[in-house]
């Protein structure tokens, strides 16, 4: 027995997962009477879209698709989800973390690392209670992070939105239990047995479209940490933080203020997951930025964000 | 490429992290920044090895802060397979976990340490791989560097471990046992040099030559409805496609089916998966299948082939259960029974035996049974189910039953 190399690795996706991950869409919309779909525009989320619409096949996808738009997206982030939206006839809900703002339900940030990351929660709870839902579907995986990885494909929420570890149940076999009282919401991560390359694999193999950001591209930057950010309105940038062109992407999709770019000329998906592959091993300084906005997702995660 | 689910259960100290450590070690799944941060933490314990079992100790350090992990799902792949290891950490709810995590997986691997030989863990995780008929058990006798990688050491294990093999295993069953080091990598991914006297497989041999699909392919055919797709679109004005997963067996275009528990028979017109029209589909496959005639079919409901006589109805039946709830089990009350995607009330009207998995003995006075407890019951369910016996249908023949106040997913059965 040799060891696998990184080579070996692209391209191989294992299609049982879809199997699975589709049976668990199929039970949502079967156990739930107001479920929806939490969309960022992120490859995670992306895929879940698919998933929906391959389950219910040639009907449409049964329940809406709801973004909650911080303001400070990647306009292409923008641009794909209304894209995406119109291409699967889904119903789209968006919802404005500025509307929080304005209302006094959230404060902005300040200073050189403001972000709206954590605003996020306030306006994603309103819009739960505004529409009633009782299962929102998240891109979490359990590979993400070592606390995602007991985590429950159904996992009950209390009326505030918050997850108690030892309240969990147990899931056996294939059987999902989404009954819950009155208040209270299930999040369902029907990816969580998938790893990151998984999700790019099948990204791969199904041909998927995914937001231009993901490739290679020019774009003015700031260097910051030993890192590469967006230059935008919406960053706060110091004296001596002065923009210059690079030639990046990004690999992940979240807000302008704290997604860090990659210096990259990789154009296609293979170049990508051969880069990530690789990336895992050598580029330490992007691994660092992913590192540091899960932490910042799991505090998010306890106050209710999925 | 597939996926092979493994079962591992076990306390801290036994060497299961430095395995799962190694394993992910061995086939590359673990990115260079996490190695190095091994580095420099075994420099700091003054240790003169990788100190693999650091990788999973994020999970040590979460139990230190009182949150409970029952089950940790770790990943790695090799170019053929894709690995999903169900880690229960051995403490208090014991069995609840082992049961919970072995409950998918198609591969037991249970750790001995080669000092200590045979211990109370080792009986229960074989009793509950029996139990849950889980088709291949490795039995890893771990640490063999602490005993020289003296052969008749190992041989003495495997020997006193035969007769309790011998009374929980079930026909069909392989048992194999492994001589391996996790410390050194002795027989995990590469052939044990120190134990030239061992020609069998490494651990990761064993997992990539293990064959598990074909059974369940052979399996009889059934296909419990989730949901049924009506679009009432222009375009698929009559369309009535029963989505599913298919539990175990195959079915194909033509077969006459029957809808259970109506006993409704109609014929398959297509299997469709995302507009893809296929000729067949098995065991795992996420479906929608349309039949020829118009019949009343809903979620709950199962088809299976109309020649299949066997195909069970039960409304009245005996089922090994385990409980995995504070509140015991109390028989006479009602509770909801959940097989497949099917949910009906259920009443438990005896206890017939509780089992001690460790003595392998039972006692039939029972009156209660408590969280982590396995034994015996009879059921009344109001609406029938289609389920198999486990032990012919592992993968139709599970249910959970669920207490209607607190929503809780309180015990696993397996139909007897």
């Amino acid at each position: 027995m040799t060891n696998s190399t990184i080579k070996d690795k692209i391209g191989q996706f294992p299609r049982k997962l879809e199997d699975e991950s589709i049976y668990i869409m199929r039970e949502v919309a079967a156990q739930f009477e107001r479920p929806a779909l939490l969309f960022s525009g992120g490859k995670d989320s992306i895929t879940l879209v698919r998933l929906a619409q391959k389950a219910f096949f040639p009907g449409k996808i049964p329940f809406p698709l709801v973004h909650i738009d911080t303001g400070h997206n990647f306009p292409e982030t923008i641009e794909f989800r209304d894209w995406l939206a119109k291409e699967t006839g889904a119903e789209l809900i968006v919802r404005y973390v500025q509307d929080s703002i304005d209302q006094g339900k959230a404060k902005e940030e300040t200073g050189k690392y403001a972000s709206r990351n954590v605003l996020q929660t306030v306006t994603l709870l309103d819009t739960i209670e505004e529409f009633k839902f009782d299962a929102c579907i998240g891109g979490a995986r359990r590979d993400e992070e070592k606390a995602r990885a007991k985590e429950r494909i159904f996992s009950v929420r209390d009326d505030f939105g918050q997850w108690d570890a030892k309240r969990q149940r147990p899931e056996l076999f294939d059987m999902l239990n989404g009954r819950i009282a009155v208040g209270e919401n299930v999040r369902v991560f029907p990816i969580s047995n998938w790893t990151e390359l998984d999700v790019w694999n099948y990204i791969k193999e199904e041909k998927m479209e995914i937001p231009s950001i993901y490739f290679s591209h020019q774009r003015q930057v700031i260097e910051r940490d030993g890192m590469l950010w967006a230059d935008s309105e919406y960053l706060n940038k110091e004296a001596d933080e002065i923009p210059f062109e690079a030639t990046v992407r990004f690999r992940t999709v979240g807000d302008m203020t704290c997604t860090a770019a990659v210096e990259s000329d990789a154009v296609e998906i293979d170049i990508i997951i051969e880069e990530i592959l690789s990336a895992e091993i050598s580029e330490r300084g992007a691994r660092i930025d992913d590192k540091r906005s899960e932490a910042a997702m799991e505090k998010r995660k306890q106050q209710g964000y999925f | 490429m597939d996926i092979l689910r493994i079962a591992t259960a076990g306390s801290v100290d036994d060497g299961k992290s430095t395995l799962i450590g190694r394993l992910l070690y061995e086939t590359n799944s673990i990115t260079k920044d996490k190695i190095e941060a091994l580095e420099s933490a075994s420099k700091r314990k003054r240790l003169d090895f990788l100190d693999l079992s650091l990788l999973t100790d994020g999970l040590i350090a979460e139990r230190e802060q009182g949150i409970t992990i029952d089950v940790a799902h770790i990943y790695f792949s090799t170019p053929t397979r894709k690995y999903i290891i169900a880690d229960t950490p051995g403490h208090v709810e014991y069995t609840r976990n082992m049961v919970t995590g072995a409950s998918n997986a198609k591969v037991s691997l249970i750790l001995v340490d080669a000092r200590q030989g045979v211990v109370e863990q080792t009986a229960r995780h074989l009793s509950i791989a029996a139990l849950l008929r889980i088709p291949k058990v490795i039995i890893c006798v771990n640490k063999m560097d602490l005993v020289q990688y003296d052969e008749a050491k190992f041989e003495a294990i495997k020997e006193s471990l035969r007769s309790l093999v011998a009374q929980t295993t079930f026909v069909g069953q392989e048992i194999s046992f492994l001589p391996i080091s996790s410390l050194f990598g002795q027989n995990i991914t590469q052939a044990a040099d120190k134990m030239p006297w061992y020609q069998g497989n490494t651990l990761l041999g064993e997992l990539e030559a293990f064959e598990f699909a074909e059974s369940l392919a052979h399996a009889p055919a059934r296909f419990p409805v989730q949901w049924v797709i009506r679009p009432k679109t222009e375009e698929y004005h009559d369309y009535r496609g029963y989505a599913g997963k298919i539990s175990s067996g195959t079915f194909q275009v033509g077969d006459v089916i029957k809808a259970l528990p109506t006993g409704q028979e109609s014929t398959i017109a297509s299997i469709e998966k995302f507009g893809e029209q296929l000729e067949r589909a098995e065991a795992g496959d996420s479906v929608v299948i349309t039949l020829t005639t118009d019949v009343d079919i809903s979620r709950g409901n199962s088809l299976v082939l109309a020649s299949d006589t066997q195909a069970p109805q039960l409304k009245d039946f005996a089922a090994h259960i385990c409980w995995l709830d504070h509140q015991a089990l109390s028989p006479g009350k009602t509770y909801l029974l959940q097989h497949g995607v099917n949910l009906t009330k259920a009443k438990i009207s005896q206890i017939t035996e509780r089992l001690d998995v460790v003595a392998q003995t039972s006692s039939q006075d029972v009156d209660s049974m408590k969280l982590n407890e396995i034994g015996g019951i009879q059921l009344r369910t109001a609406q029938p189910i289609m389920a198999d016996v486990y032990a012919e249908n592992p993968s139709n023949g599970a249910f959970i039953l669920i207490d209607e106040f607190s929503n809780s997913t309180v015990g696993v059965g397996f139909v007897k």
